[in-house]
Parts: C-alpha cells; structure tokens; sequence
C-alpha cells in the first residue's frame, strides 16, 4: 500500500515519467499560484475519479462483470474509453460549479484550464493504468491520490523555477515553452533519482 | 499542382501544433522510442483528427452550444476505440508497446483543440485539411524526435541496425539516456527552439502577463 503510494507520487510519476498531462503542465505553469490551485484541482479530480471508473470497470464493463444481472456473457471492457471520459467530464463540471460558487477567484484564475482538465491525459491515463494492472478498489484509492500528488508536485516545482527562470536571460527561441522543456527535463532526471528504491 | 489549400499546408510548419500551440505533447513524447511507434501514433492520430473534423463539421448547425464538448468527445472516443480495436486486433505487438497511448489520443488536446476551434466554424472539407494538416504536422515532430531518440539510444532505426552498437562488435556506444524520459523533454525542447528561430513571431515574451497586478 505504502509502496504503491510512494511508487505513484515518485518513480511512475504521471507528469515526469510517463509524459501526462502535458498540455496544461507547459501551459499553467507560468505563475505558482495558478498552478498551485490546478494542482489541488487535479487532486481531487484523480482521487475520486480512478476509483469511481474502478467501480464502473468492475460490475458493468469487464468481461463476465454483469454477472449479477444474469448476463454472463457479456464483455464490454471496449467501452472503457467513452464510459470513463464521460465519469470525468461529469466531475469536473461538478468541480467546476462548486469553485465556481465557493472560490471565484481561483475560478477565474484557472479560466479555460478547467474544463481542459477534463481532456487532461493525466486523468484518463490514471484510469487506465489502473485497469491495465488490475487495481482493486483500496488500490485504486491510494493509486488516484498518489498520482494526482505526484503531478501537482511536479506541476508545483515547475512553476516555481520558471517564476525564476523568466528574471535570467534565456535565449529567444528558447524562451517560454522551450526552456519549459529544458527545465522538466532535468526535474525528470531528478525524479529518475527514485528508481529502483523498494518501500516497505 | 496548384498551390495547395492554406489550412493543409500552415499547421505542418507554420503554426505547428506541437511547438507553437502546445497541443498534443503527452503522447508526442511517450512514443518516440522508436521510429516505428512514432509512425504508428502519427497515422492513428491522423485517422482520427481528420475523421472527427469531418464528422463535427458536417454536424456544427445540429449541435446545441451547451452539450457541444460531450458530442465532440463522444465521436472522438469511438473513432479511438475503432483505431484501438483494430490494431488489437491486427497488430497485437504494437498495440501492447503503445500501451495505453493509443486510448489516450481521445484526451489528445490537438483532436478536441481543432474540433472545438476549427471543425465547429468551418466547411467539411476545409476541416478535412485541417485535420490532415495538423496531424501531419504533429507527425512530423513526431518522427523526428522518434527518429533521433532511436538511432542514438539504440543505434537502429525501425529496428534495424544503422550504428553497428560495441556489444555488436561495432564502435558506437549507445546513448542510455536516449532512451529515458528525459531526453525525450530535451530533444523536444531543442526542436522548439529550432523552429521558433525560423519562425521568430513565435517567441515568448519572457515578461508574465500581470493579469491581476502581478501582485503574489
């Protein structure tokens, strides 16, 4: 448990190790605070939509999984990508309506980002991850939470050092998105560090 | 040959998706070990992009405003489970290397940026070039990348020999890290800065917007 833990949020790190969730990674993180609030962000929208789509996987989609309605012969794990698309489209629109009321100002800070989280790879990569190695429903508790920790982490750092980044003087076409790649790079190398280390 | 039609040509080099509109990059980076997954991610996201831009575009008067996300979503997942299907189907290996990237091109942000901002506004055809012209152009940073990544982390290309490696008997000592993620974040980073330096429109202002007063 422990060790799945630490192995999502460190060496399988969704942002660093398996590229997830680029686009708004480079895009978001200009500014710490606004990458701060879409690392909460996608926090919670992780820990609660890898183990609603392990439910949904679990007694309607895997192969034998209606069992309980008496169709045992049924396998419609070829409808996981629209059925988990649609479980996070609906969470996030429900997210968005609670900031919406409860914290405009981060609202607004997150502006188009928001709804992006819903294509953000990040989400829907956890989920599937979690179907490719048979997670069970605690697994995929601490695995949605981890993941979603480890790339608020690296969306956190990121933003961070190119705040300090954007005071040196980086050549012109290196400028922005460039370095942005330069500098996930290295934190990349630095969560390669992790490899290898047995927790628990 | 006349000229060809601007929304074919413009995204491959002009406005590339990947380097100017930072569309499309988690999938653009996960692939490129090789050259041949690059190639099979460029044509599956192709196929899907042109198709979904068609599809929508020949919708766009049906669709209400405020569910039109749900419906482009929906058409793009299931041309993805077609392209997922399919090489499952018929080219298992490479389904299992591409693992769950394929399943991802539905979050691919280049499908579902194009849908929403050019397939919902435009005619079906011009759609189609787009469509086409955008995943060529992400195809394009693709292979490149793809390319580079494979020829030195493994010192073959599609799988064949090219830089005979010292295991082989050769002299070429392969770059581990090439195979890495982080060369992947580096290369593309290095691909950026080539082509902002043709484009130089394309660069950053290095100052933040200060949108609330730049105050903390």
């Amino acid at each position: 448990m422990i060790d799945l833990l630490l192995r999502s949020i460190f060496t399988e790190n969704l942002a660093l190790s398996y590229f997830l969730g680029m686009c708004t990674f480079l895009a978001v993180s200009r500014r710490f605070d606004v990458a701060f609030g879409l690392g909460l962000a996608m926090i919670a929208v992780e820990t609660i939509t890898v183990p609603i789509n392990n439910l949904l996987y679990t007694w309607l989609l895997k192969d034998g999984a209606l069992a309980w309605a008496g169709r045992d012969d049924l396998d419609l794990s070829f409808l996981v990508l629209i059925a988990a698309i649609g479980v996070i489209a609906a969470i996030v629109q429900i997210l968005e309506m609670v900031l919406d009321r409860y914290f405009p100002r981060l609202y607004n800070g997150l502006g188009i980002f928001l709804p992006l989280i819903t294509v953000n790879c990040a989400i829907l990569g956890a989920s599937l991850f979690m179907i490719e190695r048979r997670m069970d429903f605690t697994d995929s508790v601490v695995y949605g939470f981890g993941s979603g920790l480890g790339w608020a982490l690296a969306i956190w750092a990121l933003a961070t050092l190119r705040e300090k980044i954007d005071e040196t003087h980086v050549p012109k076409g290196l400028r922005g998105l460039g370095m942005a790649f330069i500098l996930t790079g290295l934190m990349s190398m630095g969560f390669a560090v992790f490899t290898g280390l047995e927790f628990g | 040959m006349s000229k060809l039609p601007l929304p074919l040509t413009e995204p491959i080099m002009a406005s590339n998706p990947v380097t100017l509109q930072v569309l499309g990059i988690c999938s653009a980076l996960a692939v490129t070990t090789s050259v041949s997954t690059s190639l099979v991610m460029s044509a599956a996201l192709i196929f899907v992009l042109t198709l979904s831009n068609v599809s929508i575009s020949l919708i766009r008067n049906h669709i209400p405003r405020p569910v039109r996300l749900i419906i482009q979503i929906t058409i793009i997942a299931s041309l993805v489970i077609v392209v997922d299907q399919l090489l499952q189907a018929y080219w298992y290996d490479m389904s299992k290397r591409l693992s769950v990237f394929v399943g991802l091109i539905v979050t691919n942000c280049i499908v579902l940026g194009r849908a929403e901002a050019f397939a919902m506004k435009n005619t079906p055809l011009r759609s189609f070039q787009d469509g086409l012209g955008n995943g060529l152009g992400y195809s394009l940073i693709l292979v490149i990348v793809g390319t580079i990544r494979e020829l030195l982390g493994a010192g073959t290309l599609f799988g064949a020999p090219i830089l005979i490696t010292v295991s082989d008997g050769g002299w070429f000592t392969p770059v581990g890290l090439m195979s890495l993620p982080p060369s992947a974040f580096f290369l593309l980073g290095l691909v950026v800065w080539w082509a902002r330096n043709r484009h130089p429109e394309q660069n950053e202002d290095a100052q933040v917007p200060a949108e609330d007063g730049g105050q903390q």
